[in-house]
This record gives structure tokens, sequence and C-alpha cells, in this order.
């Protein structure tokens, strides 16, 4: 089949910001890559994607242009109000059964989910015990993330989703409205580490009893997925929970195997101990 | 031509028009489709095991990196933008919303038309934005088949309105004869 024109393009310019940056996009999914570099072309008065290709090399500040852009940084709090319903009723009653808890955020953006996740373990009375690790590999977002201060209009809809996921204290008692920036209260951060971690290209980030990566994957390709799903597979002690977004699975890891599933629907698994449960 | 894929988009009104396309094609009908409804964010997937229920080919909502199988509808998950890959499978993403929608009809059929090229036709059923108008032109630029929904028809007709504003249409028609079309179609293919 001969390829298209772009195709070989694309190719060749997500080799020029690995070799160049090491930011290794070469497994994404195409179609993902594809529309977002079309899009920046559009914006960015060039003709080419090897004209892009070639700026990348000579203009830092491109490349870090087009990191954002493939970096889709979309989130919400409490986002899938039943996925934290679940999270209550049946991974807190294990997380609650250990002396001290460790979270692995990886691929959380902004911010949002974790703190989602640190609401939740406060009213459950396991934050106290818990380290949360929040990793992601775009600066900007973890920057914004560690901040913790959103849009005041976004609190309107974080606030419908808490309530459909099963809150029921007040939630503006979890930030302090400044004008129009809402900023979340300095007791859900003190346990979170922010940290920069690359998926693709680093290792495992720590042992963990749990780990949520939820709509990070669904933007690689199957091969890539497997072997991140291997990195999380490694960095769970046994009976650990690995919570995937609501479209995401085990299918291409070869891996379901190793785990039970608490719920299917919830995409919500444990690892299994040597030897079976 | 022999074509070799379908991608449909509809918003409001839309359950209805593809229940009634989709329930009139043949259990032979081997051409895959993939469809963008416009749906709240908090809908579940009950309508497509109805309409599926309805059906002689199968019907199912898209799962992420799944193969676009022959005689199958795939339909997008509420929330999820829905993307076809070049090796013919199935993406999703979380990306931004599109002509303030996700799934967005633009996302599905520009990543079809980039796969399926000439091969492919797309479908702008009833609504009320004008998701889709620039899909479809770019299957038109990709020498693939323009069909729209005649808009006195539709329950709502400016989403037909604005994909016929936007490029040059080769079908106009009554959602009756829709399926139809996919019915000739597909016997070319044979
Ligand atoms: C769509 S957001 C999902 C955010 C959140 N987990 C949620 O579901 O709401 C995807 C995140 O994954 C991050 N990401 C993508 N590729 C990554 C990689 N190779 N390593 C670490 N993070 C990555 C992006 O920067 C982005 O913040």
């Amino acid at each position: 089949m001969t390829k298209d024109t772009t195709e070989i393009e694309i190719h060749l310019l997500l080799e020029a910001l690995y070799r160049k940056y090491g930011y290794d996009f070469r497994q994404y999914s195409e179609a993902h890559i594809r529309r977002r570099l079309m899009n920046r072309l559009a914006l960015c008065g060039l003709q080419t994607i090897s004209e892009m290709q070639s700026r990348v090399l000579h203009d830092r500040e491109f490349a870090a242009v087009l990191l954002q852009d493939l970096s889709i940084t979309v989130t919400e709090m409490f986002r899938d109000a039943e996925f934290y319903r679940a999270i209550r009723q049946s991974v807190v009653p294990i997380l609650k059964t250990y002396s001290f808890v460790k979270i692995w955020h990886a691929g959380c953006s902004t911010g949002q989910e974790a703190y989602s996740m640190a609401i939740l373990l406060q009213e459950e009375g396991l934050y106290e015990r818990t380290t949360m690790y929040a990793t992601d590999f775009n600066q900007r977002a973890l920057d914004q993330a560690r901040e913790g201060i959103y849009a005041n209009e976004q609190m309107k809809e974080y606030t419908a989703n808490y309530q459909r996921s099963g809150g029921r204290e007040a939630f503006s008692d979890y930030y302090t409205s400044n004008y129009n920036m809402a900023i979340m209260e300095a007791s859900l951060k003190k346990n979170i580490v922010w940290a920069h971690h690359n998926l693709v290209t680093d290792s495992v980030f720590a042992e963990v009893h749990m780990i949520m990566c939820r709509n990070v994957l669904i933007y690689f390709n199957s091969d890539l997925q497997s072997k991140v799903q291997h990195l999380f597979r490694d960095s769970l002690t046994h009976g650990g929970i690995l919570c995937l977004g609501s479209k995401e699975s085990l299918r291409f890891s070869g891996l379901a195997e190793e785990y039970i599933e608490l719920d299917k629907v919830q995409k919500i698994f444990k690892k299994k101990y040597p030897g079976g449960e | 031509m022999i074509y070799r894929a379908i991608v449909i988009g509809a918003s409001a009104g839309g359950l209805h028009a593809i229940k009634t396309i989709v329930s009139a094609l043949p259990s032979g009908f081997r051409l895959p489709i993939a469809i963008v409804q416009h749906l709240s964010p908090l809908t579940d997937n009950y309508w497509i095991s109805m309409v599926d229920k309805l059906s002689a080919i199968a019907v199912k909502e898209a799962d992420e990196k799944e193969k676009l199988e022959a005689g199958t509808v795939y339909i997008a998950p509420a929330n999820y933008h829905l993307l076809v890959e070049r090796d013919e499978t199935l993406s999703l993403s979380i990306d931004p919303k599109v002509n303030y929608a996700r799934p967005a009809i633009d996302t599905l059929f520009e990543s079809a038309a980039d796969v399926f090229r000439q091969q492919l036709v797309g479908v702008v059923l009833t609504g009320s934005n004008s998701d889709g108008a620039l899909g479809l032109r770019r299957i038109k630029e990709c020498g693939g088949l323009a069909v729209v929904q005649e808009p006195g028809t539709a329950e709502a007709g400016y989403m037909p309105e604005a994909a016929i504003a936007a490029t040059q249409v080769d079908y106009i028609l009554p959602l009756e004869k829709i399926a139809s079309l996919f019915i000739s179609i597909h016997q070319q293919t044979l």
C-alpha cells in the first residue's frame, strides 16, 4: 500500500521530536496525533508538516507548543460520578484495612482528579494515612495542579458531579472563592506529591496500593497500552487496585488473568496475590 | 465506485432517524457504519441495545481500538469523540468539544476521510447545529460521497441545511430513502 505524504511527514516529525527532546509520541493513536498536528498547521502559518518538523528541530519554543497540543489535558472533578460511588463502595473498605496507603495518579493533568480523590478520602477518614503521587509529563499542567486554582464558573459543574457521586458535604467547604477563582483547601494538598513522570519513557515510579490512570491509555496504540499496563502491574502491591477510564480495559495487555474484576463497568481491578485471590 | 464504509452524524431528532435507517438494512449488508449522535454526557447506552434489537445487522457502542467489521454499526459513546485509525480500528478521545459537541461529527468524518478517501460515504441527518458540515466537505474533497437528509423532512433542518451550504452534496433524500441508497451502494460492491 502506498502511504500518503502526510502520514510519512507525521512519522518524521514525531521522530524529530523524540530524538531532539526525548518526548516519544511514536506509539500514540495516529488519528489523534494527525488531528492535533493538522490543527496546529492551520494555525501556525506553515504549509506542510515537513516545515513544522524543521521548525521543531530549530525552535525550542515551537516544540513546547507542540507538546501542549499533543497532551490533551481535558479533565473534571468527579468525572463519571458512578466511578466515585464504586470507589466508596468497593475500594474504600479495602484501603481501610491498611495502616498507610500509597496512591499513584498517572496522567493527573491539572489535578482535578487527584483533588476529587483527596476529598473522598478525607470524608472516608483515610486521607491522613494516605500519600498520593500525582504525575504527568506535562509540566505546565502539573504547575497548575500544584497551585490548585480553578475558574469559579467550573465549580458549578464540579459541585453537581460531586453530589451525583454520593458526596454529602457542602462542596464549597473544599475551596475558597476569590474573585472568579476557586482555591482548593490546603488540607487537601498536604499529602499530595506532584511529580513529572513520562509513562512512555520512565520506569516504575513507586510501589503503591492503588493506581488511577484514567483517559490516558485511550490515546495510546495497543502495543503502548500493553507496555504501560506492565509498568502498572509492576508498581502495584499484591491486592493493589487499578482504576482505568470507563472506556479503557486490560484487553491488550495480556495481564487480565493477573487481576480480579472488582467493578466491570467502572473498570476497577484488584491485582491477585501470588497463587490466586 | 466501490465504497468501503459509511459514517453518519445526527443531533436533535437523531435517535428516530438512526433507528429508521439502520433497522431497514438487511442482514447481508456488509459495509461497516460508524455513527455520532449528539447526546447528553450522562446518557447510558440503553438506546443502542434497543436499535440493535430492531435491526438485522449488529449495532453496538464503539470500543476503543476495535476493528471495523463488515455489517456492524458502531455508535460513539456519550462524552467521547470517535475517530477512525489508518488500520481501520476505532479510537476514542476526550479532546475538547468541537462545535460544542463531544462526540463531534466533524471529528469522526475527518478522521474517516483520511483513511477511506474516495471510498467513504458521509451522511448528515437531522439536527439544530452545524456540526458535520466541515466533515462532509472534507469527505467530498477526498472524493467520497456526500448524502444529506432533506431538510424539510428532518425533525430539525438546520444541520442538513448547514451541510448543504458547505459542500456540493451528491444526494439530498428523505429519511426513508436513505437505507435504499445504502443498499444499492452495497450491491455495487458485491
Ligand atoms: C485527557 S487527560 C486525563 C486526565 C484525568 N486522568 C481524567 O481522566 O480526567 C490525559 C493526561 O495524560 C497525560 N499524558 C499523556 N501522555 C502521557 C505520558 N506519556 N506520560 C504521562 N502523562 C501523559 C496528558 O498530559 C494529560 O494530562
